[in-house]
């Protein structure tokens, strides 16, 4: 019975600190490092000039300017409830890249120790501490220790990668999507654009125009990637979009669990991010795919922050494959993003679990497509949305099972909860269903922080804006949960923050 | 308009028309037509036209459509009610009842040269609900009908009226624009039933006072080639009540709008819809497409719809609660379910949420599935024949949007429609 206090104890603790050390925005600070721009503004030398600095082959570059054509012909999307201040697409830097990097570094040891302790201060495990000062078969550490490999982008650039030999050591490929074109050709040319057309939407097809870098990952058939793979995305450079391209292709039977995460400075201009996710998935296979998106918010006034329009789509393209995306996004000053499942096999499932919280004047539409084409097929999608201040949050979602999709089965819960009067909560959901062995359920609600629980939480002791963090960590339990462990416990603190000064 | 020019689809529509002149509604219809001719009509990616196409409903003539044959006693015939005829959308006053029933006072929109109440208020609701989403066919409704009633309610007549709307020729094309204003206190049992023509727009806008009451129940008629569009715009003052049940058994194309503002505190709005469709002898597409707005304290919105489809049947539902800034205590719920009888029918489904105040209880569940085969299973164990089984499950799967009318007798009515129709489309 003690015991069991005492682990209350300190459960509440561990809420009571997080919530103590809620400050304003954590990653706002800046790297002074010096930059190489690419002219600004776009164009076909400027597509060019991205593919030239990468290195690429002609075929690459083709594809780049098929859409790149593409893009200027297109219109922004207009569908969303967001409001989107007009961006001047010839007013960005397209590429940016630290000076350091001009020279790939062939190993992290040449990587600019400015970028390093970048992301050393972002608290990032791009290298262990050992390694990084150099010690000899650090990267062989012990077993049981939990292993993380990085893939860390900067501006345009990933600047490293860790843990790839060790990687390579069970065939699993996990490079820059740069390195990738170059090295496995074969394999980019059969999957890039193959689950996000070059030509799907207005943010993707400009992604496909000027991305340049981003994360690539090969899991061979039958393997279970040793470690968990993580990409880390820092915006740094000013007025400088980013476009980054991360491909995953897990082979048959293969499994993998892919973590994200992203920050940027405090700045009071807005800046863009593009960035395209492809994920095939072939026979069997698993892929989990886990976001913490905290990109600069804007200031409490809504000045600044991120425009974040992000494409992300799975193709379950085989029998019995499954991909599960959870994401929890916190950041951006605007978010547009729809993490999607394509379900082409049979018995393949996919599922969707979010939290997506808005604060001060943030706005968000975000959401997921479940395309039900196999039979047997499942998914199941929760989402919770969170609105304070006079914040915006929309769930945006398609259920969608075709007439060959029989015996299929949709689950999806959506929850609303809103904390003051001058935000809204808002619930967008697309059912389509062409055959009648498949069963799809919806459910909605959208409610208030409960009186009661908050009297509760008070009670005990705490203070109004404590026992606000703990409901709403409540009510987010179900998508914490499906977070892998390092993620859920950065979540959950996250959450508390980005509610700082909502209550009251 | 040179001849160089494409006519647009609304040029050509207009050019059918024929915009009655000189009443009390004169400059209503005016604003209407150029509230029209500003948004067009809708096109193929119209979102709101999403997944029902709006082109039988645009063109210039309606797609000939024979009248359905039967002699079967038209519903609501055994009740006490006061009738008003439109044949063909032309007033039929030898089949229709005098106008004159205490508490309340009729008159016809072809026939009120100037009416004090009405001219201010037709087609006031409808441009109101123009916003936030464009309705072109009720714009039009407002500009070029022919006729409708001017229903005023000042206390609580004894009986029903109701609407009859007979099908006679193929190629009727009936434009019918009603008002009904109910006083403070007031109550009224609208009833409308029958197909109206080949192809009917229709437009209902009713007024609740403080206090008043309204209760709506329609059944669209049995013609399986007519094409209809409706519209109800609907505001609720404070304490006043609006219940509207609609009931569509057949019918190639069906657009049934519901547009409801409560605009008072304590308004209570329910609309509840049943539809069954057969795609075996024509095509059935039904849509329900709801906009409910919550503008004050305290109020209620149920929308309930439930829908049965078989043989490439297509049911549609858009519905939405829209909670304004400081509509506190909003209670909001929606349901929308379809029954699927095989595998060529299709539902597709919108509900959506958008909320503005944070003390709000709001809701949204639909369903979409085949017959529950354990239930069936269950009752067949029992001794229960097969086709009877299915009837039964279906009917108990539309109860909830049944109960939603309130008096017994026309839910009875209601209730032995749907048995006699499951009882014709069986297998």
């Amino acid at each position: 019975m003690e015991q069991e206090l005492e682990i209350r104890e300190g459960v509440d603790r561990e809420t009571i600190e997080a919530v103590q050390n809620m400050g304003s925005y954590k990653y706002g600070w800046e790297t002074e490092i010096e930059m190489d721009y690419a002219p600004k503004g776009i164009s076909e030398d400027i597509v060019r000039l991205i593919s030239k600095k990468n290195d690429e082959p002609e075929w690459m570059l083709e594809w780049r300017l098929a859409a790149y054509r593409r893009w200027v012909t297109m219109e922004e999307p207009h569908w969303a409830l967001l409001d989107v201040p007009k961006i001047d697409f010839q007013d960005l830097y397209y590429y940016a890249r630290p000076k350091s990097m001009e020279k790939k570094p062939r190993s992290l040891e040449e990587v600019d120790p400015k970028l390093l302790a970048t992301y050393e201060k972002l608290g990032i495990p791009l290298k262990e501490q050992l390694i990084l000062a150099g010690v000899e078969g650090a990267e062989d550490m012990p077993e049981g220790e939990r292993q993380v490999a990085v893939d860390a982008v900067f501006d345009s650039v990933s600047v490293g990668t860790t843990f790839k030999a060790k990687l390579a050591e069970a065939g699993v490929i996990f490079c820059s999507i740069s390195e990738a074109i170059k090295d496995h050709p074969e394999l980019v040319k059969k999957y890039l654009g193959s689950v996000v057309p070059q030509t799907d939407n207005f943010y993707a097809t400009l992604n496909a125009a000027v991305f340049s870098d981003g994360s690539f990952v090969y899991i061979p058939p039958g393997t279970r990637c040793p470690m968990e793979l993580s990409t880390y995305f820092r915006i740094n450079a000013e007025n400088t979009g980013q476009f980054e391209r991360t491909l995953i292709i897990a082979d048959r039977g293969a499994y993998v669990s892919y973590l994200e995460g992203c920050t940027a400075p405090k700045r009071d201009t807005a800046q863009l991010h593009a960035a395209v996710v492809e994920i095939v998935i072939l026979e069997d296979a698993e892929v989990k795919y886990s976001t913490v998106q905290n990109w600069f918010p804007g200031d409490e006034n809504g000045k600044g922050g991120i425009y974040n329009f992000v494409t992300k789509r799975a193709d379950c393209r085989e029998a019995r494959a499954k991909v599960m995306w959870t994401q929890v996004e916190t950041g951006s000053a605007i978010t547009w993003k729809y993490p999607s499942c394509v379900l082409r096999g049979d018995d393949s499932q996919g599922e969707f679990y979010s939290i997506a919280i808005a604060n001060n004047y943030q706005q968000a539409d975000t959401g997921t497509k479940m395309v039900h084409l196999g039979k047997n097929t499942r998914s199941r999608i929760v989402s919770k949305g969170i609105s304070a201040g006079q914040a915006q949050n929309t769930y945006r979602g398609l259920v969608s099972m075709h007439p060959r999709a029989t015996n299929s089965r949709n689950y999806t819960q959506c929850d609303s909860l809103l904390i003051g009067d001058k935000c809204g909560a808002h619930t967008v959901p697309y059912i389509e269903v062409k055959n009648n062995s498949s069963r799809v359920e919806h459910e909605a609600t959208t409610s208030k922080v409960d009186d009661d629980q908050l009297f509760y939480c008070r009670a005990r002791g705490m203070d109004e804006e404590e026992a606000v963090a703990l409901v709403v960590n409540g009510f987010c339990r179900e998508v914490l949960q499906a977070l892998p462990m390092e993620f859920a416990m950065e979540a959950q603190s996250l959450v508390a923050i980005s509610l700082e000064g909502s209550v009251g | 308009m040179s001849a160089v020019e494409k006519a647009t689809p609304l040029d050509t529509r207009l050019g059918a028309l024929e915009i009655p002149a000189g009443s009390f509604a004169a400059k209503a219809r005016r604003a209407a037509l150029d509230r029209l001719t500003a948004m067009g009509l809708p096109g193929r990616r119209d979102e709101y036209w999403r997944w029902t196409r709006a082109d039988a409903l645009s063109a210039a003539d309606p797609v000939p459509a024979a009248p359905f044959v039967t002699d079967e006693v038209p519903v609501f015939d055994g009740l006490d009610r006061l009738k008003i005829v439109f044949r063909d959308g032309v007033f039929d006053a030898a089949a229709s009842d005098p106008f004159a029933l205490e508490g309340i006072e009729i008159t016809r929109l072809a026939e009120a040269p100037e009416l004090g109440w009405a001219a201010g208020f037709y087609g006031s609701l409808e441009e109101a609900g123009q916003t936030p989403v464009k309705r072109p066919f009720a714009a039009l409704n407002t500009a070029a009908a022919t006729d409708g009633v001017l229903i005023r309610v000042t206390g609580r007549p004894s009986k029903p009226v109701n609407l009859i709307y007979i099908h006679e020729s193929d190629v009727s094309d009936p434009i019918l624009h009603h008002c009904v204003k109910l006083e403070p206190g007031a109550e009224l049992t609208l009833l409308e039933n029958g197909p109206a023509g080949a192809r009917f727009n229709k437009v209902l806008e009713v007024e609740v006072a403080e206090g008043a009451r309204f209760h709506h129940v329609r059944a669209q008629g049995r013609d399986h080639e007519r094409r209809a569009v409706t519209h109800i715009f609907a505001r609720v003052a404070e304490r006043g009540l609006f219940k509207s049940f609609t009931l569509t058994v057949n019918g190639v194309l069906t657009r049934n709008e519901c547009v409801i503002t409560l605009a008072g505190d304590d308004a209570v709005a329910h609309v509840a819809g049943a539809a069954l469709g057969d795609g075996a002898h024509a095509d059935f597409h039904h849509d329900d497409t709801v906009f409910i707005t919550h503008d004050a304290l305290n109020g209620e919105s149920r929308q309930v719809f439930k829908k049965v489809l078989k043989h490439g049947a297509i049911g549609v539902f858009q519905g939405k609660i829209l909670v304004k800034p400081g509509a506190q205590k909003t209670d909001g719920y929606q349901i929308s379910q379809a029954l699927l009888m095989d595998d060529d029918s299709q539902f597709l489904g919108k509900p959506e949420l958008e909320i503005y105040a944070d003390d709000v209880k709001c809701s949204h569940g639909s369903t979409t599935g085949a017959l529950d085969e354990t239930a069936l299973f269950y009752l067949r164990s029992r001794g229960v024949p097969v086709e009877e089984a299915k009837a039964l499950l279906v009917l108990s799967f539309l109860a909830d949007a049944i109960d939603e009318i309130e008096d017994a007798a026309l839910k009875d009515e209601i209730v032995a429609r749907l048995e006699a129709w499951l009882a014709r489309h069986r297998g």
